[in-house]
């Protein structure tokens, strides 16, 4: 066990697995020699070379296409996409390539192609540096999605990533990447399941969902509302592609109520198909429809409006509120002696 | 029609023959040699007249092509127009979908797919089926496809072949990073890509070019330029002969008849050396023609002058061969008795593996999706197998 940033967590996971495959390689922009811009990739093209940690030049389409071939040839690219913004010149290989080419080929060629994204707000980054562009590739039947919101799962999960023979798109909070935590190297890939969500918080009133970089955020929420009697269940769903809806349900079936919420805009994204499915599975336990609490449908904000956008403790505690038929934005003034 | 041409003026209104790809008559075209500047002058071996013309630099790569084998071209020609004629009836009569004939080309992929060796890896676009022909492709594998019995006609590491790419130029990127591989691996096999002229004006063809630059990759860009992008005519792609913009990527290139198997094995060959002694990548630009519709589907006769047509059709491929075999005493009746023979017993393996080809089953659909197990798609298919179980007939009273 040992303590160690989020981002020092996946160059310790990278390193693992290359150390442990050698067919498992790097590209991306300035990954090599500069470690890339966060440094995630620190140190990796000094141990195992140029020919396994490949500066790429700047064409992101190209990248992802390469690493097709790459694989093709029997190889497990882990690709850098340097920020989420930059993804798009990438979307045409990832979706028409990366993702249906195992179902093209009846099975005959795999792609295990894992795709690191940096992505999400609040480091007041200029326009196309915070984005959350998740739901393109949760849409895309073919690719896994996961995103993960602390160390120790940046650890194994990039190495189950890398493991998987089906692509994934590895969602990184870059706004957590200095975030410490407790990680155990020693601890197998192969014993835990990279699909399954994890319950952060027990609780019995309301069921909160969320990933990645909100998911500290939530559990704040939760320690907040506890002093105001409310006993918040936060879910980290960590794969997001699949969805382990199992394990949503279950909670939602206890407490009634199900709050989503997440940086990406809301209207088509994930929060309106976690409502949807849980809806569909458990209607008949919910003690009110499943609010979401996310982005607004904008292009990402200039900085320093972010936190308008973003949600934060007190817009999800409102969520909460709504779920709970409380006092909220928009039930109007506040009424005495409202029941749970 | 123009002569071969440096200047081609290539606007889209700018004639049916911008890319002067015309023939010179003269034959025995002077060329510099490789690594030039340029590379507008055509590498051709033999006239469309079927005169074989002597090449200082390109005679020594086909020393070995005797009149068995120059033969054995010209039956591979014949055998592959012969498929495609056999593929197009099936689609009239209704047993395909749809087929995208390459009639007018078979010189430039037999000529090259023949020049390369079976550890060599092709990533192509749909109209390469005489490329796939030389890797060995079981017959009725060609067709799968185009009836809608399969998104891939087979297991591209049967015969080291990618399964046909429909997005214009994305295989060229993937022959680079699969070239990267090579290097990776210290092996000497080279990644070949087939596409299009409407292809070069894709982002992905000219990234694939970057790259296979700056990692010296072992990879063959083979550039089909058949004039004709659907509707649109090269000139709409390109205002300078396609292989000269190779060389601004720091990638040698050749521009070849590409009606002329001899010339395009040649220069295929030329190319596979440099990559596998660690020159780096080649772009070859065959200058041909798409004598039929896009596919078919299509109408050339709404875009295209007729008479661009007869012009083609006189430099055809396997004519100009068929003249040269028979001024060499080769085209005997025996001989063309036998390739006649082998086409039309292609042709009926070819019918018969459309015809027997097995149906998918319903459940397919979810199949191959993923390779590992997925909770999403298990419901959905679950929930789709009771639904078609609800069609079954009610079992009878007394049959339980």
């Amino acid at each position: 066990m040992s303590t160690m940033t989020f981002g020092r967590a996946i160059n310790a996971g990278l390193r693992r697995a290359m150390d442990e495959d050698p067919k498992v390689i790097l590209m991306g922009e300035d990954i090599g020699k500069l470690g890339g811009v966060f440094r995630i990739t620190d140190g990796l093209q000094k141990d195992f070379g140029a020919h396994r940690v490949l500066d790429s030049p700047l064409a992101e389409a190209a990248i992802m296409g390469t690493a097709v071939g790459m694989a093709y040839r029997g190889y497990r690219p882990v690709v850098e996409i340097q920020f989420d913004g930059f993804i798009y010149p990438a979307f045409d290989q990832i979706v028409c390539q990366v993702a249906k080419l195992h179902y093209r080929t009846q099975g005959a060629v795999r792609m295990p192609i894992t795709i690191r994204v940096p992505f999400g707000g609040g480091i007041g980054s200029p326009e196309h540096h915070s984005e959350s562009p998740e739901a393109y590739f949760t849409h895309t039947s073919g690719l896994r999605v996961v995103s993960v919101s602390n160390p120790q799962d940046a650890y194994t999960m990039i190495q189950q990533a890398i493991r998987s023979d089906d692509p994934v798109l590895y969602f990184e909070p870059k706004r957590r990447y200095h975030v410490k935590g407790e990680v155990d190297e020693a601890v197998d890939p192969a014993s835990s399941d990279m699909g399954a969500a994890h319950v952060v918080t027990r609780g019995t009133d309301v069921t909160l969902v969320t990933y990645g970089p909100l998911v500290p955020t939530a559990r704040d929420a939760a320690i907040a509302a506890s002093d105001d009697g409310v006993s918040i269940e936060v879910i980290d769903l960590r794969s997001l592609a699949p969805i382990d809806f199992a394990t949503v349900e279950g909670s939602v079936r206890r407490t009634g109520r199900l709050v989503v919420t997440h940086e990406a805009a809301q209207s088509g994204g994930l929060g309106a198909e976690i409502a949807a499915s849980i809806t569909e599975r458990c209607f008949d336990f919910l003690e009110h429809a499943p609010v979401r609490v996310t982005g607004f449908d904008i292009p990402y904000p200039y900085s320093k409006l972010e936190f308008h956008h973003l949600p934060d403790l007190d817009r999800i505690l409102d969520g909460v509120d709504r779920v709970l038929r409380r006092p909220n934005s928009l039930s109007g003034p506040a009424t005495e002696g409202a029941a749970l | 029609m123009t002569e071969d041409s440096t200047q081609p003026g290539a606007g889209p209104d700018s004639g049916s023959d911008p890319q002067g790809a015309a023939p010179s008559g003269t034959g025995g075209t002077v060329h510099p040699g490789p690594g030039r500047e340029g590379a507008d002058d055509l590498v051709r071996l033999v006239d469309h007249h079927g005169v074989r013309h002597p090449d200082r630099h390109y005679d020594a790569l086909v020393a070995d092509v005797d009149g068995a084998a120059l033969q054995k071209l010209y039956e591979d020609m014949v055998v592959v127009r012969r498929i495609d004629a056999e593929a197009t009836a099936l689609q009239r009569q209704g047993e395909l979908a749809l087929w995208p004939p390459l009639l007018g080309q078979e010189a430039a992929q037999i000529g090259s797919g023949r020049a390369l060796r079976s550890d060599d890896f092709v990533f192509s676009s749909y109209r390469e089926n005489a490329v796939a022909y030389c890797r060995g492709v079981d017959l009725g594998d060609i067709l799968r496809v185009w009836r809608g019995n399969a998104s891939s006609g087979w297991d591209p590491y049967t015969i080291n072949m990618a399964t046909p790419q429909v997005i214009i130029g994305a295989q060229t990127l993937h022959a680079t990073g699969y070239a990267m591989g090579i290097i990776n691996d210290g092996a000497d096999s080279v990644a070949v890509t087939y596409f299009g002229d409407g292809a070069t004006s894709q982002g992905d063809v000219n990234e694939a070019m970057v790259f296979a630059a700056s990692y010296q990759a072992p990879v063959i860009f083979f550039c089909q330029n058949n004039h004709w992008a659907i509707s649109e005519p090269v000139g709409l792609q390109a205002h300078v002969p396609i292989a000269r913009r190779a060389p601004g990527f720091g990638i040698p290139s050749v521009r070849v008849d590409g009606n002329d198997v001899l010339a395009c094995l040649a220069v295929t060959r030329e190319a596979l050396t440099r990559a596998r002694s660690g020159g780096g990548p080649t772009f070859i630009e065959a200058v041909t023609y798409r004598m039929g519709p896009h596919t078919t589907a299509d109408d050339p006769t709404r875009y295209r002058d007729a008479n661009e047509l007869e012009d083609w059709a006189a430099r055809d491929p396997l004519a100009r061969i068929a003249t040269l075999l028979d001024s060499l005493g080769l085209l005997g009746a025996d001989y063309s008795d036998a390739v006649k023979a082998k086409a039309d017993a292609v042709a009926a393996e070819l019918r018969e593996g459309c015809l027997s080809m097995p149906e998918p089953a319903p459940s397919d659909v979810f199949r191959h999706v993923y390779s590992e197990p997925n909770s999403w798609l298990e419901r959905q298919q679950d929930h789709y197998e009771r639904y078609l179980a609800s069609f079954a007939p009610a079992p009878q009273e007394g049959t339980r």
